[in-house]
């Protein structure tokens, strides 16, 4: 399986929590914490997010950026390189 | 502030390349809307389409009065503040002084179906070749809840407390299909944004219409039917479960008029 990550801007997040619901993995959950303006905020819990971009694309607020594993294993290689 | 959000900053982890990331075009501040809100998926579609089609310098915006007054704040593009309703007789003006320019203008159902109906329906009569961008929650957001003309029959809000009741207040203003009967539209469409598939669907027809205004034949018309997770007194999953489920099929998905088919 592609692996990928997200970064969330932690004090942007509103906490609407569209990003869960939208989320085919069930990687994402509500902070325990609470950001600057009293959010709980988007954390990523499981390492199985395979960067599908759902999240980021109902996010209002575009706080989530996508990152993955490239898929063909010459990318991979200019990448790690 | 935001030192995480800044482009250069940036940094994929190790393996790993960007394949997301907010526009640039997206002023990096705070948007004020409430969580959930559908505006903010909407300026960030537009500001992709802005952004990928690189016409950031030659884009012209016209806000309007509602929650997304201060739209200036967050598209990086030239702005122009409108007199409520009037952002379409505004756009007009722009475009016809500057018809090389790419003119949109972004509204919502209060400002573009209540007090500019006139306008809008002139607008696109005349055929100005602008993207007119609707935003229909059937509420008004900003002032407090109240009943707009897009309300659902028997939908509560603030000033219809026990619903708003066809014999006192008429029936919900589908006004995307009055304008697709007009000669000068060229592209109708109704779209959504509440899931992924509807968001990708959105950009799409955002795309058109950004295209199709280089054609000069006629007025883009985009309305996207949009959630008020406190207008509706709801949690933005359940606004958005509303949403599919009473807002869809009084106002059905999909294109209306599209350029060569009808």
């Amino acid at each position: 399986m592609i692996k990928g990550t997200i970064h969330v801007s932690i004090d942007i997040c509103k906490g609407c929590e569209l990003c869960i619901a939208a989320c085919p993995q069930e990687s994402l959950a509500l902070s325990e914490q609470i950001n600057k303006k009293g959010y709980r905020y988007a954390v990523l819990i499981k390492d199985n997010c395979t960067g599908c971009v759902n999240c980021a694309l109902v996010c209002p607020d575009a706080v989530i950026t996508v990152y993955r594993e490239p898929k063909s294993a010459k990318k991979r290689e200019a990448v790690e390189a | 502030m935001f030192e995480d959000r800044k482009m250069e900053t940036m940094t994929a982890p190790a393996g790993m390349e960007l394949v997301y990331r907010r526009p640039s075009t997206l002023v990096d501040t705070p948007m004020h809307y409430c969580p959930g809100c559908s505006h903010g998926v909407v300026h960030r579609l537009i500001m992709e389409v802005v952004e990928e089609t690189g016409i950031q310098e030659k884009t012209i915006g016209v806000a309007p009065v509602g929650c997304s007054v201060f739209a200036y704040n967050y598209l990086d593009v030239d702005m122009q503040e409108a007199p409520h309703g009037r952002a379409t007789a505004v756009a007009t003006g722009i475009k016809r002084v500057h018809p090389d320019k790419i003119v949109f203008t972004y509204q919502g159902d209060g400002d573009l179906a209540a007090i500019g109906t006139g306008e809008t329906i002139h607008t696109v009569n005349r055929g100005e070749s602008i993207v007119v961008v609707f935003i229909n929650n059937a509420i008004y957001g900003m002032t407090g809840g109240q009943m707009a003309p897009t309300t659902l029959l028997g939908m509560v809000t603030s000033t219809t407390p026990f619903g708003r009741e066809q014999p006192v207040m008429g029936y919900p203003l589908k006004i995307t299909e009055l304008i697709a009967h007009l000669p000068g539209a060229y592209f109708v469409t109704r779209q959504a944004v509440h899931t992924t598939a509807h968001v990708r669907k959105a950009k799409k027809a955002l795309q058109a219409a950004f295209e199709y205004q280089g054609h000069n034949k006629g007025t883009c018309f985009l309305e996207f039917v949009s959630n008020c997770p406190s207008g509706w007194k709801m949690t933005p999953l359940e606004a958005n479960d509303w949403l599919e489920k009473n807002m869809l099929p009084m106002y059905p998905l999909g294109d209306l008029k599209v350029p060569g088919r009808n």
